[in-house]
Protein backbone atom coordinates (compact mmCIF):
# COMPACT_ATOMS: atom_id res chain seq x y z
CA UNK A 1 0.00 0.00 0.00
CA UNK A 2 1.21 3.50 -0.77
CA UNK A 3 2.37 5.79 2.00
CA UNK A 4 -0.41 8.24 2.84
CA UNK A 5 0.58 11.86 3.43
CA UNK A 6 -1.49 14.85 4.44
CA UNK A 7 -2.17 17.68 2.00
CA UNK A 8 0.41 20.14 3.33
CA UNK A 9 2.90 17.86 5.10
CA UNK A 10 2.31 19.52 8.46
CA UNK A 11 2.83 23.12 7.37
CA UNK A 12 2.72 25.68 10.17
CA UNK A 13 2.66 29.43 10.63
CA UNK A 14 3.30 31.53 13.74
CA UNK A 15 1.76 34.98 14.01
CA UNK A 16 -1.02 36.34 16.21
CA UNK A 17 -1.89 32.67 16.66
CA UNK A 18 -0.20 29.45 15.69
CA UNK A 19 -1.69 27.76 12.62
CA UNK A 20 -0.79 24.15 12.00
CA UNK A 21 -1.82 21.44 9.61
CA UNK A 22 -2.07 18.47 11.94
CA UNK A 23 -1.52 15.64 9.49
CA UNK A 24 -3.69 12.68 8.69
CA UNK A 25 -6.83 12.20 10.74
CA UNK A 26 -9.21 9.26 10.60
CA UNK A 27 -12.73 10.47 9.82
CA UNK A 28 -15.92 8.50 9.33
CA UNK A 29 -19.23 9.96 8.25
CA UNK A 30 -22.01 8.10 10.01
CA UNK A 31 -25.69 8.67 9.30
CA UNK A 32 -28.58 7.00 11.05
CA UNK A 33 -31.17 7.34 13.79
CA UNK A 34 -29.56 8.92 16.89
CA UNK A 35 -32.36 7.62 19.13
CA UNK A 36 -31.77 3.98 18.22
CA UNK A 37 -30.08 1.96 20.99
CA UNK A 38 -28.19 -0.03 18.37
CA UNK A 39 -26.86 3.16 16.78
CA UNK A 40 -25.75 4.56 20.12
CA UNK A 41 -24.00 1.29 21.00
CA UNK A 42 -22.21 1.21 17.66
CA UNK A 43 -20.92 4.77 18.12
CA UNK A 44 -19.74 3.88 21.62
CA UNK A 45 -17.99 0.74 20.38
CA UNK A 46 -16.29 2.64 17.56
CA UNK A 47 -15.00 5.61 19.52
CA UNK A 48 -15.64 5.18 23.24
CA UNK A 49 -17.94 8.23 23.04
CA UNK A 50 -21.62 8.81 23.56
CA UNK A 51 -23.70 10.42 20.79
CA UNK A 52 -23.15 14.16 21.31
CA UNK A 53 -25.83 16.72 22.05
CA UNK A 54 -26.87 19.28 19.44
CA UNK A 55 -23.78 21.11 18.04
CA UNK A 56 -21.40 19.44 20.51
CA UNK A 57 -18.42 17.14 20.28
CA UNK A 58 -17.72 14.34 22.74
CA UNK A 59 -14.09 13.39 23.15
CA UNK A 60 -12.59 10.23 24.67
CA UNK A 61 -9.13 8.62 24.65
CA UNK A 62 -9.76 6.53 21.55
CA UNK A 63 -11.66 9.03 19.46
CA UNK A 64 -14.26 11.74 19.27
CA UNK A 65 -17.77 12.18 17.88
CA UNK A 66 -19.13 15.43 16.49
CA UNK A 67 -22.73 16.49 15.78
CA UNK A 68 -23.00 17.33 12.06
CA UNK A 69 -26.78 17.41 11.54
CA UNK A 70 -29.86 15.75 13.08
CA UNK A 71 -28.98 12.49 11.30
CA UNK A 72 -25.23 12.74 10.75
CA UNK A 73 -22.19 12.34 12.98
CA UNK A 74 -18.50 12.74 12.26
CA UNK A 75 -16.42 10.07 13.98
CA UNK A 76 -12.78 10.99 14.58
CA UNK A 77 -10.44 8.06 15.06
CA UNK A 78 -6.82 7.18 14.46
CA UNK A 79 -6.04 7.38 10.73
CA UNK A 80 -4.68 3.82 10.64
CA UNK A 81 -7.83 2.51 12.34
CA UNK A 82 -10.42 4.26 10.19
CA UNK A 83 -10.92 1.48 7.65
CA UNK A 84 -11.32 -1.21 10.33
CA UNK A 85 -13.66 0.96 12.43
CA UNK A 86 -15.81 1.65 9.35
CA UNK A 87 -16.05 -2.08 8.70
CA UNK A 88 -17.05 -2.89 12.27
CA UNK A 89 -19.67 -0.11 12.20
CA UNK A 90 -21.21 -1.74 9.15
CA UNK A 91 -21.26 -5.04 11.03
CA UNK A 92 -22.72 -3.55 14.22
CA UNK A 93 -25.42 -1.72 12.26
CA UNK A 94 -26.35 -4.52 9.87
CA UNK A 95 -30.11 -4.52 9.41
CA UNK A 96 -30.43 -0.95 10.64
CA UNK A 97 -30.91 1.95 8.21
CA UNK A 98 -27.54 3.72 8.21
CA UNK A 99 -24.51 4.84 6.21
CA UNK A 100 -20.87 4.65 7.34
CA UNK A 101 -18.15 5.94 5.03
CA UNK A 102 -14.43 6.41 5.62
CA UNK A 103 -13.81 9.98 4.43
CA UNK A 104 -10.31 10.39 5.95
CA UNK A 105 -8.55 10.95 2.63
CA UNK A 106 -11.08 13.58 1.57
CA UNK A 107 -10.22 15.87 4.46
CA UNK A 108 -7.56 18.15 5.90
CA UNK A 109 -7.15 19.05 9.57
CA UNK A 110 -5.78 22.22 11.17
CA UNK A 111 -5.36 23.71 14.61
CA UNK A 112 -5.31 27.36 15.58
CA UNK A 113 -3.96 28.07 19.04
CA UNK A 114 -2.68 30.94 21.13
CA UNK A 115 -4.08 34.09 22.68
CA UNK A 116 -5.58 35.50 19.46
CA UNK A 117 -7.03 32.21 18.20
CA UNK A 118 -10.64 33.37 18.72
CA UNK A 119 -9.99 36.53 16.77
CA UNK A 120 -8.34 34.66 13.90
CA UNK A 121 -11.36 32.37 13.50
CA UNK A 122 -13.82 35.23 13.95
CA UNK A 123 -12.24 37.09 11.03
CA UNK A 124 -13.11 34.35 8.56
CA UNK A 125 -16.30 32.66 9.87
CA UNK A 126 -19.80 34.13 10.50
CA UNK A 127 -19.89 32.74 14.03
CA UNK A 128 -20.04 34.50 17.40
CA UNK A 129 -16.71 33.60 19.01
CA UNK A 130 -17.01 35.65 22.18
CA UNK A 131 -15.68 33.51 25.06
CA UNK A 132 -19.14 32.95 26.59
CA UNK A 133 -20.70 32.13 23.23
CA UNK A 134 -18.30 29.49 21.96
CA UNK A 135 -16.89 27.21 24.63
CA UNK A 136 -14.81 24.01 24.81
CA UNK A 137 -16.91 21.10 23.52
CA UNK A 138 -18.88 23.30 21.11
CA UNK A 139 -18.86 22.18 17.49
CA UNK A 140 -19.92 24.22 14.49
CA UNK A 141 -20.26 23.66 10.76
CA UNK A 142 -19.95 26.86 8.79
CA UNK A 143 -17.87 28.49 6.09
CA UNK A 144 -14.35 29.86 6.46
CA UNK A 145 -14.35 32.70 3.92
CA UNK A 146 -15.26 30.87 0.71
CA UNK A 147 -14.96 27.22 1.76
CA UNK A 148 -17.01 24.85 3.91
CA UNK A 149 -15.47 23.94 7.26
CA UNK A 150 -16.28 22.53 10.67
CA UNK A 151 -14.50 23.41 13.88
CA UNK A 152 -14.49 22.84 17.59
CA UNK A 153 -12.67 24.08 20.66
CA UNK A 154 -10.95 21.65 23.03
CA UNK A 155 -10.34 21.91 26.77
CA UNK A 156 -6.87 23.38 26.15
CA UNK A 157 -8.42 26.30 24.20
CA UNK A 158 -7.14 24.98 20.88
CA UNK A 159 -9.40 25.31 17.84
CA UNK A 160 -9.54 22.28 15.55
CA UNK A 161 -10.66 22.79 11.96
CA UNK A 162 -11.70 20.21 9.38
CA UNK A 163 -12.18 21.02 5.68
CA UNK A 164 -12.01 19.30 2.33
CA UNK A 165 -8.53 18.24 1.33
CA UNK A 166 -8.92 19.96 -2.04
CA UNK A 167 -9.03 23.35 -0.29
CA UNK A 168 -6.29 22.68 2.28
CA UNK A 169 -3.88 25.21 0.75
CA UNK A 170 -6.63 27.84 0.62
CA UNK A 171 -7.46 27.17 4.27
CA UNK A 172 -3.83 27.40 5.38
CA UNK A 173 -3.27 30.66 3.50
CA UNK A 174 -6.54 32.07 4.81
CA UNK A 175 -5.74 31.28 8.45
CA UNK A 176 -2.15 32.48 8.08
CA UNK A 177 -3.32 35.78 6.61
CA UNK A 178 -5.85 36.23 9.41
CA UNK A 179 -3.05 35.49 11.91
CA UNK A 180 -0.58 37.92 10.31
CA UNK A 181 1.40 39.68 13.09
CA UNK A 182 0.35 43.11 11.86
CA UNK A 183 -3.34 42.18 11.50
CA UNK A 184 -4.41 42.43 15.13
CA UNK A 185 -7.87 43.80 15.88
CA UNK A 186 -7.99 42.97 19.57
CA UNK A 187 -11.74 42.48 19.61
CA UNK A 188 -11.69 39.78 22.33
CA UNK A 189 -8.69 40.99 24.34
CA UNK B 1 -28.38 41.27 6.19
CA UNK B 2 -31.00 38.56 6.54
CA UNK B 3 -30.66 36.35 9.62
CA UNK B 4 -32.65 33.11 9.94
CA UNK B 5 -32.63 30.52 12.70
CA UNK B 6 -32.21 27.02 11.30
CA UNK B 7 -34.92 24.84 12.89
CA UNK B 8 -32.70 21.74 12.62
CA UNK B 9 -29.44 22.81 14.25
CA UNK B 10 -30.63 25.94 16.04
CA UNK B 11 -27.91 28.16 14.58
CA UNK B 12 -28.83 31.79 14.05
CA UNK B 13 -27.36 31.88 10.58
CA UNK B 14 -26.69 34.96 8.55
CA UNK B 15 -27.43 35.05 4.87
CA UNK B 16 -23.99 33.98 3.65
CA UNK B 17 -24.33 30.64 5.44
CA UNK B 18 -27.65 29.97 3.69
CA UNK B 19 -28.87 29.30 0.20
CA UNK B 20 -32.23 30.53 -1.08
CA UNK B 21 -34.46 27.81 -2.46
CA UNK B 22 -37.36 29.78 -3.91
CA UNK B 23 -41.03 29.67 -3.14
CA UNK B 24 -42.38 27.35 -0.44
CA UNK B 25 -45.15 24.76 -0.57
CA UNK B 26 -45.22 24.15 -4.32
CA UNK B 27 -47.35 21.20 -5.27
CA UNK B 28 -45.74 19.14 -7.98
CA UNK B 29 -47.70 18.35 -11.11
CA UNK B 30 -45.88 15.71 -13.12
CA UNK B 31 -46.71 13.04 -15.70
CA UNK B 32 -50.44 12.66 -16.23
CA UNK B 33 -51.32 16.17 -15.10
CA UNK B 34 -53.05 18.70 -17.30
CA UNK B 35 -50.98 21.11 -19.39
CA UNK B 36 -52.33 24.04 -17.38
CA UNK B 37 -51.39 22.50 -14.03
CA UNK B 38 -47.95 21.56 -15.29
CA UNK B 39 -47.42 25.06 -16.73
CA UNK B 40 -48.39 26.70 -13.45
CA UNK B 41 -46.20 24.32 -11.45
CA UNK B 42 -43.20 25.06 -13.66
CA UNK B 43 -43.51 28.77 -14.21
CA UNK B 44 -45.99 30.57 -11.98
CA UNK B 45 -44.36 32.00 -8.84
CA UNK B 46 -45.41 34.51 -6.25
CA UNK B 47 -43.31 37.66 -6.19
CA UNK B 48 -44.86 39.65 -3.36
CA UNK B 49 -43.81 42.94 -1.85
CA UNK B 50 -44.56 41.88 1.70
CA UNK B 51 -45.18 38.52 3.32
CA UNK B 52 -43.55 35.61 1.59
CA UNK B 53 -43.07 31.92 2.41
CA UNK B 54 -39.80 30.52 1.13
CA UNK B 55 -37.51 27.52 1.18
CA UNK B 56 -33.97 27.98 2.46
CA UNK B 57 -31.09 25.60 2.91
CA UNK B 58 -28.52 25.79 5.71
CA UNK B 59 -25.91 25.01 3.09
CA UNK B 60 -22.75 25.95 4.98
CA UNK B 61 -24.09 24.46 8.19
CA UNK B 62 -26.09 21.33 8.94
CA UNK B 63 -27.11 21.06 5.27
CA UNK B 64 -30.85 20.82 5.91
CA UNK B 65 -33.66 22.46 3.97
CA UNK B 66 -36.23 24.42 5.95
CA UNK B 67 -39.00 27.00 5.49
CA UNK B 68 -39.05 30.67 6.41
CA UNK B 69 -41.83 33.25 6.67
CA UNK B 70 -40.60 36.78 6.14
CA UNK B 71 -41.40 40.17 4.67
CA UNK B 72 -39.61 40.97 1.42
CA UNK B 73 -40.12 44.68 1.93
CA UNK B 74 -38.75 45.12 5.45
CA UNK B 75 -36.73 41.87 5.79
CA UNK B 76 -38.67 41.20 9.02
CA UNK B 77 -38.61 37.48 9.81
CA UNK B 78 -41.78 35.98 11.31
CA UNK B 79 -40.27 32.57 11.88
CA UNK B 80 -38.70 29.45 10.41
CA UNK B 81 -40.17 25.97 10.38
CA UNK B 82 -39.67 22.37 9.36
CA UNK B 83 -39.37 21.32 5.73
CA UNK B 84 -41.62 18.32 6.42
CA UNK B 85 -44.88 20.18 5.98
CA UNK B 86 -47.08 21.32 3.09
CA UNK B 87 -48.33 24.45 4.85
CA UNK B 88 -47.06 26.79 7.57
CA UNK B 89 -47.78 25.62 11.15
CA UNK B 90 -50.26 27.57 13.26
CA UNK B 91 -47.61 29.34 15.35
CA UNK B 92 -46.08 30.81 12.19
CA UNK B 93 -49.49 31.97 10.97
CA UNK B 94 -50.11 33.49 14.41
CA UNK B 95 -46.74 35.25 14.37
CA UNK B 96 -47.58 36.84 11.00
CA UNK B 97 -51.12 37.74 12.10
CA UNK B 98 -49.76 39.50 15.19
CA UNK B 99 -47.80 41.88 12.96
CA UNK B 100 -49.89 41.97 9.77
CA UNK B 101 -53.57 41.31 10.57
CA UNK B 102 -55.59 40.20 7.57
CA UNK B 103 -52.60 38.89 5.62
CA UNK B 104 -52.78 36.22 2.99
CA UNK B 105 -50.37 34.39 0.70
CA UNK B 106 -51.67 32.20 -2.12
CA UNK B 107 -54.49 30.27 -0.42
CA UNK B 108 -52.92 30.56 3.05
CA UNK B 109 -54.17 33.17 5.53
CA UNK B 110 -54.05 33.87 9.24
ZN1 LIG C 1 -28.87 24.11 10.37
Amino acid sequence: MSEAVSALNGASFAGLARVEETGLGGMITLRGDFTSAGFQAAVKAATGCAVPELRKITIADRGAVAWMSPDELLLLVDYAEAEAVTASLAEDLAGEHHMAVNVSDARACFTVSGAAAREVIAKVAPVDLAPGQFAPGDFRRTRFAQVAAAFWLDEADVFHIVCFRSVAAYMFNLLSTAAHPQAQVGVYS
Amino acid sequence: MLILQCPYCGVTAEETELHAGGEAHLKRFGPGSSDDDFHDYLFMRENPRGIHLERWRHVSGCGKWFHAARCTQTLEVFGTYSAQTTEPPQQIKDAISAKRPGWSWRDVSG
